[in-house]
């Protein structure tokens, strides 16, 4: 049991650690959905199936559809997806930063009071459970969330859709 | 040595470790990717071995593992591995064909600069398909039978430069969705339907006999039973991948790809995985043969697409010129043969044609890709010639394929098994006209692999590509041998003498009597096929590449109408492919003039309400906030000097903010 | 010492969290910056769940209500990061994060 959840938990650190550090931008995406399947895997491991399969379908299959189509629109060249080397002192000063944070987190969870509690049973949460929890405690929010998401889809349509007067302009 | 079937899913785990070895192996790490490859399939050919020993100690035991995959909610979709003599012996040949095809691949594709991924492929592709065989679940089934479809379709595109090779991936991997859809329909009505999509399962499964009553009796549209119209939507998913009439048109395409892929495509893994899938679920399939007065039995659709796919397939493989398309169309007419006998009620005797035609197909395939490795690429048979005598291993191992594959009495294997449909086809009661058409088919293949033999291996070389034909390396010959001595000897298996095969398969097996007079029939056919198929093209050899074949000379059109495949891809690409353009084109007009005129009217409106807006705002409003502005401008430059536009420095001071919070928190102990 | 399971999901998460942060601090490409809060959002949920899973009250079911409403947000946020990403492309022909700064004082 906790075998599994250090494998699950060292495969996916190691994902995102070497995505973050990759200069190939592709590749990076690639690991990055591996590390969301990693996550997606945790989920199924502490029983949250739902969520599980929610992480699986909106990042492994939708988000990193999204981040593929801006990689490859944002590459001038093809052939390259290599980025320019980062300046060495932001990479040292965020590795700097980034341990700092690390070392209060870790230091604030190992010295916290959360004591191994006793052995609880599983718990579970059946699909028809969390349906009426969304649609009766939660109403409200699910309404807004779908209000967000409606007003995104719009924005990001408008965002990234081309002027075609100005830039026929600028092609002129 | 023994294999329990809860360790089944190492045969497929196996490969499939590979293919993860081979994709992250770097380019240069051929040797690395085909051991491992190689390995992994030679290990996987043992297991299957240990698996057949565990099967036969009681052939009509269904030994299964099920266990839960996950639970949603209340239920549970539940996995499970299958072990019997037919997942066995399936298993034992996939491993078998897949190793030795492996094999001929590291020659083959030795020059390849994507060899690596080649393997990685190739491997994905073999666990597939055992996926498909040790399957206890349609589902799991299903899911293995997907990945069957995505490795065909990188693996016939492997060539994706050339833009012949992108168009047959592409084409082989659509036209086959098309049946798939009809096999998740099927699964899904028959998940809804017995609330379980297990094989066996104590007597919960679909395939026992409680859910195959209940099926049975239920009825749905036009009297058809609830069984009948599940199989016939499970026999759309596996005409697709066994290239069945009339989704037959990827399949010659798919010669596109390297020639290891097309003998794996056609002998072993993927064209097996639509007669397997019937066989598989035959219970279901023959259920509803209880009721005799349903309106149409599924068996019947089954031998009736069958039929006609091989005498299609036989009469187009006639005019072919291209020595990989002319195995392909006797493919797609072999496996006619298959789900004709499945139709006709012989299950176990397509299984065995199955076995065999693996055997043959694959000897065949590596042959034809040895004559164009040795030709420099040449595969057109009117530009080959005269190769009998360079390429001497890969004359004889092609001819012994040949001879299986036409059914030259006695010896070969390929004689048995179809013997055996030609005699369940017989004693179809329900029609002849199968029975005849595998007759006409018999004549036909006899006599176009004379042709293409006569092409080209006799005569003179007719292109500078075959005059200088080597043989290949050892690598590439040895299979071929292994292969060929299979193809002779698996055939006495399973004769009507000693029907060994049979009695596994099917513990209830019990032979007819009275082949004897029918054995002879389909000896003098074949006779008749070789015969006539020597005299037109072995007497008078072909003296340039430019000359018109001999049936070309006296009937040009029908040649010409069976060259251009009898126009099926023209006909789809003008209905079909005309629907669809026509749905698109009526699409952007409703989109084009409906929508965007609702969307500028209301744009207009808007426009018109801003501007009276302007109007009142410039003159009343503005004045007095101009005032205001100005101050609220200087204040805001001053502050505006904090903001560096430096994304990174302000992430970072966050983190560095919320670090000495904690640490103020935490050492000033105000908790 | 032994730690508890709970305590083992939360190391986990900082982990994440942190590794997703250095990437945002240390990469020029906007893109990566954004994968790299992806992450750190991804680290609270798992923070979400390990407590449904392993805290005091898990019958509630309020964690995996939360998390399903958090990825929601984040794929929403994804998808207009990226298309800004876009934009900001389109504009000035590269995506590193610091020349993207016209709006400063």
């Amino acid at each position: 049991m906790t075998l599994a959840f250090l494998a699950i938990a060292f495969v996916t650190v190691a994902a995102a650690a070497v995505a973050m550090a990759l200069r190939n931008l592709i590749h990076s995406a690639l690991l990055l959905v591996f590390n969301w399947a990693g996550i997606a895997a945790f989920y199924l491991w502490a029983g949250a199936e739902f969520v599980a399969f929610s992480q699986l379908m909106v990042y492994v299959g939708a988000v990193s559809m999204v981040v593929l189509f801006a990689v490859l629109l944002t590459q001038r060249s093809p052939q390259s997806f290599r980025e320019q080397p980062d300046s060495i002192s932001r990479v040292i000063g965020a590795l700097l930063v980034g341990g700092a944070v690390l070392g209060v987190l870790f230091g604030a969870v190992l010295s916290s009071r959360l004591a191994p509690s006793a052995a609880t049973a599983t718990p579970t949460i059946s699909v028809k459970e969390l349906g009426s929890l969304l649609m009766g405690p939660h109403a409200a929010a699910l309404l807004i969330v779908g209000v967000i998401l409606t007003v995104t889809l719009i924005g990001a349509v408008i965002i990234a859709s081309t002027d075609h007067a100005e830039s026929g302009k600028d092609e002129s | 040595m023994n294999l329990s079937v809860q360790y089944l899913w190492l045969i497929p785990a196996l490969p499939l470790l590979a293919a993860g070895i081979g994709a992250l192996t770097p380019r240069s790490g051929k040797a690395i990717a085909a051991g491992a490859t190689i390995g992994a399939m030679g290990l996987a050919f043992v297991l299957s071995c240990g698996a057949l020993v565990t099967a036969l100690k009681d052939p009509a035991a269904h030994l299964v593992a099920n266990f839960t995959w996950f639970e949603l909610g209340h239920s549970a979709v539940r996995l499970g591995w299958l072990l019997d003599p037919l997942t066995a012996l399936m298993c034992v040949m996939v491993t078998f064909v897949g190793l030795l095809i492996f094999i001929f691949s590291t020659g083959y594709m030795h020059e390849d600069a994507n060899f690596t991924r080649f393997f990685c492929f190739l491997s994905l592709f073999a666990a597939a398909m055992l996926g498909i065989l040790i399957a206890n679940s349609l589902l799991l089934l299903f899911i293995s039978w997907e990945l069957v479809g995505l490795a065909s379709y990188l693996l016939i595109g492997f060539w994706f430069h050339k833009p012949a090779a992108a168009a047959a991936a592409k084409k082989a991997f659509i036209t086959t969705r098309i049946g798939d859809l009809g096999f998740l329909l099927g699964m899904l009505w028959l998940s809804d339907a017995t609330g379980s999509l297990l094989f066996y399962d104590a007597g919960k499964g679909v395939l026992e006999t409680s859910a195959l009553t209940a099926l049975v009796t239920q009825t749905t549209v036009g009297g058809l039973a609830v069984s009948t119209a599940i199989g016939l939507l499970l026999f759309c998913g596996a005409a697709g991948k066994s290239g069945q009439f009339p989704l037959h048109v990827w399949l010659p395409d798919a010669m596109e790809g390297p020639t290891p892929v097309s003998a794996l495509i056609h002998a072993a893994t993927m064209v097996a995985a639509g007669v397997f899938l019937i066989a598989r679920v035959y219970p279901l399939m023959s259920a509803d043969q209880a009721i005799a007065t349903a309106p149409l039995h599924a068996l019947s659709v089954v031998a009736a697409i069958g039929a006609i796919t091989a005498l299609l397939g036989a009469v187009i493989a006639v005019a072919q010129n291209d020595i990989k398309r002319i195995l392909a169309f006797s493919t797609v007419s072999q496996l006619g043969y298959m789900m004709l006998a499945l139709g006709v009620g012989s299950w176990v005797a397509a299984i065995f044609h199955l076995l065999t035609h693996a055997f043959f197909k694959a000897l065949l395939f590596l042959a034809a890709g040895s004559v164009i490795h040795a030709a420099h690429h040449e595969q057109d048979i009117r530009q080959l010639g005269g190769l009998k005598g360079p390429l001497k291993v890969t004359f004889a191992t092609f001819a012994i394929g040949m001879m299986a594959l036409a059914g030259v009495p006695f010896v070969f294997s390929g004689f048995w098994s179809k013997e055996a449909i030609l005699h369940a086809a017989h004693g179809w009661n329900v029609s002849h006209l199968p029975f005849y058409a595998g007759l006409v088919a018999v004549v036909l293949t006899a006599f176009y692999m004379t042709r293409l033999v006569a092409e080209a291996f006799f005569g003179q070389a007719r292109s500078p590509a075959s005059e200088h034909a080597h043989e290949s390396p050892a690598v590439m010959t040895v299979p071929l041998v292994l292969l060929a001595i299979c193809a002779v000897l698996l055939g006495f298996l399973g004769t009507p003498y000693w029907p060994w095969l049979q009695h596994t398969l099917d513990p209830k097996f019990h032979s007819e009597p009275g082949g004897g007079g029918l054995m002879v029939t389909s000896i003098v056919l074949v006779a008749l096929g070789i015969g006539s198929g020597w005299a037109v093209y072995g007497r008078r050899l072909r003296a340039k590449a430019s000359a018109p074949d001999p049936i070309e000379a006296k009937v040009p059109d029908l040649f010409a109408a069976l060259a251009a495949r009898l126009g099926f891809d023209e006909l789809y690409a003008a209905t079909v492919g005309r629907l669809n353009t026509f749905l698109a084109d009526a699409a952007d007009v409703f989109d084009r003039y409906i929508w965007d005129g609702a969307v500028r009217l209301l744009a207009g409106l808007g426009q018109f309400t801003g501007n009276v807006t302007r109007e009142t705002d410039e003159n009343l409003v503005n004045g007095g906030f101009d005032a205001t502005s100005e101050q609220l401008k200087s204040t805001a430059k001053t502050y505006s000097r904090a903001q560096t536009g430096d994304t990174h420095g302000y992430l970072m001071l966050v983190a560095l903010g919320f670090v000495l919070l904690v640490l103020a928190v935490m050492l000033g102990g105000t908790r | 010492m032994s730690l508890s399971p709970l305590q083992l999901c939360l190391l986990f998460s900082s982990a994440l969290f942190c590794v997703g942060l250095i990437g945002a601090l240390s990469r020029s490409n906007t893109i990566l910056v954004l994968l790299g809060i992806e992450l750190m959002l991804n680290a609270a949920n798992i923070n979400f769940i390990a407590f449904w899973r392993f805290g005091p009250a898990p019958a509630a079911g309020t964690g995996v209500v939360f998390v399903l409403f958090s990825i929601a947000v984040a794929a929403a946020e994804a998808a207009v990061g990226l298309a800004l990403v876009i934009a900001v492309y389109r504009h000035q022909k590269n995506i590193r994060l610091q020349e993207a700064n016209r709006l400063k004082g």
